[in-house]
């Protein structure tokens, strides 16, 4: 992954302006400001990124298992996870366990072929900001999040479930 | 029957009302053919060879009479006047049109029906036994817990973009009916030493062109835990599973690379930290799914069997015949349970028209608590009829053309849509069901064959689950013609196993001459009128079968090396 595409940016559902810069392995730092790096070149250069003063937030390959993460990554305030094809499932994987195993508290990122109707399940696993694919209208996927208002399963973003409401409405009537 | 409760229902409306919207956008040029793919086939819609074709989900395959009449309506108003039995317990209609798809699904909503992961890459339909909650060899009600299931894979955030389709079966009882050997998941519930209730969990099995028995992961788990174990499997296999080619892509496919062993140690690995988080089922979990299933107050056994029925057997021999095939035991005293055979003479297998549904649905209220199964042979079943009134349903399933005494018999084949309706297939599938039909009309030497799966694809995907027929019969295109390759052996059941290729692939015009032959050789091996096909292919292996089908004369070296 390259540049930032121009396709807007959704963060905690809204739209927001794009703060943070996709860089190659190979591209200069910036003098200053927010930047992603791939883990690659996060673990080579840890040190000098580090000392740099720019905020860092870091590319996951989605085939990394990222329970074996938690401790050198903690304290980045972003990490990108790949949605390479949007039939590419594993991103939802690694957010939920980041969140729910990990206790990740920064900006989980998606990038890729992020598009409107994968936006609900992606927050649901625990994914809070979004690079829209190019030719996504940005106002239509704040819709996406409304589409259901109901979950049955638990997931990362604590939602109460149909049985946990089950159970509430069972103590009630008794 | 489960009853949706308002959240149940809200969460189906709110699914309708999405997938308008989609389609909407589709059709406005806003979403992509490849996008919009992914997205219909989520809710079952299929562009096929002539039109769309539209799977409704019939979870563990129970269905209420109005739910029948509903699959009526939907086939008269929408349709083409008939629906399709599915091996996978669903119903799908063939003649659909795009833009009509939002307006079934709401009409399907309606009566607590939905289309929901029917196909794609997700967790699809959960199967159960046919005869579950009615059969005598049962442990326990799996339903329950099916639809536990159901509901954990509904919309499931994290697993709607699986490497490949996912499939779990349940079975609770002595005799495995749903096949779950040969599912991604099977289930089974069980007691272990010390009474408790829990599972034994099976991974890794599968049809299609790469046919595997599933592998025993966990001996026994315990009732609480089945939810957290089974997102521990999905994690892994959405994980690890192959997505860089659709034939490998299935969690079998992962099991076998990695080893049984190995792989079991990731389930459990993950499972270890996931099994005391919400997961973890509470007793009222099950109490609330539980309570919401109908109770059927059956009658005493003297008045639910008041001796007409034993009256009408030794008066009327065609109602015999019926019975002796299409009847099985159901636990309550004075009940049976009364299969409506799909598999007439002219009739695709499985198909049912507007009419069938409607008359199955009376039939239903008049004499079976409401209730009708779909069973994955592609039969109905009337699962709780009374004695007393077993010779009135048969005499009206009679008039509908529902009454032909073949269940388990060698015209009770089981087969997919086939060149005649599937984009994927190679080979038609319903003429030669027809041929095998015309073949063995005599209901006498059908009986004297006795209990036969035929099983056919129309293609490798095996949709008509040829590896476990006891015949298989799979559909080849050889340079633009339909050519048949056939196995032997093959078992669903307990005792598992693939069936193993005879030899050279059959011309179309062959094929039902070929059975013809396969069950020659059998009725002059079997040892007595008890020992079934099966059982008979297992003692004498395939060279008998094998000199008959060829003749010795298997010079066919280039089919073969190119196989």
């Amino acid at each position: 992954m390259s540049a930032p595409d121009a396709g807007g940016v959704i963060l905690d559902r809204r739209i927001v302006a794009n703060e943070w810069l996709n860089l190659a392995d190979d591209a200069t730092l910036p003098a200053a400001g927010k930047v992603i790096v791939s883990l690659k070149r996060f673990r080579a250069e840890r040190a000098g990124l580090d000392a740099s003063g720019l905020a860092v937030g870091v590319r996951i390959p989605n085939t990394e298992d990222v329970s074996a993460l938690t401790l050198e990554l903690s304290s980045q305030p972003l990490l990108a996870v790949e949605i390479p094809k949007f039939a590419d499932g594993r991103a939802y994987s690694q957010a939920r366990v980041l969140r729910e195993r990990c206790a990740y508290r920064g900006e989980i990122r998606a990038q890729g072929e992020v598009l409107r109707d994968q936006l609900l399940h992606m927050s649901r696993c625990g994914i809070n900001a979004f690079e829209l694919r190019a030719d996504q209208d940005a106002q239509d996927c704040l819709r996406a999040f409304s589409d259901h208002s109901l979950v049955y399963q638990q997931a990362a973003d604590g939602a109460e479930t149909v049985w946990q409401m089950r159970r509430r409405q069972a103590a009630a009537a008794r | 029957m489960y009853r949706y409760d308002e959240l149940d229902q809200r969460l189906v409306g709110e699914r309708v009302a999405q997938f308008r919207d989609q389609t909407r956008r589709f059709l406005a040029g806003q979403l992509s053919e490849d996008e919009f793919r992914s997205l219909r086939l989520r809710n079952g819609l299929y562009l096929q060879r002539f039109a769309p074709m539209l799977r409704v989900a019939v979870p563990y395959g129970l269905l209420s009479a109005p739910q029948l009449r509903m699959l009526g309506h939907i086939a008269r108003t929408y349709d083409k006047g008939y629906g399709h039995v599915t091996t996978r317990q669903n119903i799908q209609f063939n003649w659909p049109k795009l833009e009509q798809v939002p307006d079934i699904l709401a009409d399907l909503a309606t009566v607590q029906m939905h289309a929901i992961q029917t196909s794609g890459n997700c967790i699809r339909n959960i199967t159960a036994d046919h005869l579950a909650g009615v059969a005598a060899d049962e442990l326990l009600d799996p339903r329950p817990y099916c639809e536990l299931t159901r509901q954990w894979a509904t919309f499931h955030p994290e697993f709607n973009w699986l490497p490949r389709k996912f499939k779990i079966a349940f079975s609770s009882s002595t005799l495995d009916r749903s096949a779950t050997k040969v599912h991604d998941i099977g289930v089974h519930l069980v007691r272990n030493a010390a009474g408790e209730l829990g599972y034994t969990i099976y991974v890794g099995g599968g049809l299609g062109r790469m046919p595997m028995i599933a592998h025993q992961v966990r001996a026994f788990l315990p009732e609480l835990d089945l939810i957290s174990y089974l997102e521990a499997i999905l994690r892994v296999y959405n994980r690890h599973g192959r997505r860089d080619n659709i034939h490998r892509a299935r969690v079998k496919v992962l099991v076998k690379s990695l080893g049984a062993a190995k792989f079991t140690e990731q389930v459990e690995a993950e499972w270890a930290q996931l099994k005391d988080s919400d997961l973890r089922l509470q007793p009222q979990d099950i109490e609330n799914i539980r309570a919401r299933f109908d109770r059927h107050s059956y009658l005493e056994a003297a008045a639910a069997d008041d001796g007409s029925y034993v009256a009408h057997l030794a008066a009327d021999a065609r109602f015999a015949a019926w019975a002796k095939r299409n009847l099985r035991v159901h636990r309550q005293p004075g009940y049976a349970a009364v299969f409506v055979s799909l598999k007439a003479s002219g009739i695709a297998p499985g198909d049912v028209t507007h009419q069938q549904f409607d008359a199955v649905a009376d039939l239903a209220e008049r004499y079976s608590f409401g209730e009708v199964r779909a069973t994955h042979d592609q039969n109905l079943v009337l699962a709780e009829v009374a004695k007393k009134d077993i010779y009135a349903v048969w005499r009206r399933l009679s008039e509908l053309n529902l009454a032909t005494p073949n269940i388990g018999l060698l015209t009770d084949l089981i087969c997919c849509p086939g060149l005649d309706f599937c984009s994927l297939a190679n080979a038609g599938s319903i003429g030669v069901a027809q041929d095998i039909f015309d073949r063995f009309e005599d209901l006498d030497y059908q009986h004297d064959i006795g209990e036969l799966k035929i099983k056919m694809s129309g293609c490798m995907n095996g949709c008509g689950h040829h590896s476990v027929g006891h015949i298989g019969i799979l559909g080849v295109d050889k340079h633009g013609e339909e050519w048949y390759q056939v196995t032997l052996g093959g078992s669903a059941e307990n005792d598992a196993t693939l069936g193993d290729r005879t030899g050279p692939s059959i011309a179309r015009a062959d094929i039902a001459g070929a059975v013809e032959k396969l069950i020659e050789v059998y009725l002059e091996q079997r040892e007595d009128a008890d020992e079934s096909f099966l059982a008979t292919y297992r003692r004498v292996g395939m060279a008998p079968f094998k000199q008959r089908l060829y003749g010795g004369a298997e010079a066919l070296a280039e089919d073969e090396a190119a196989a």
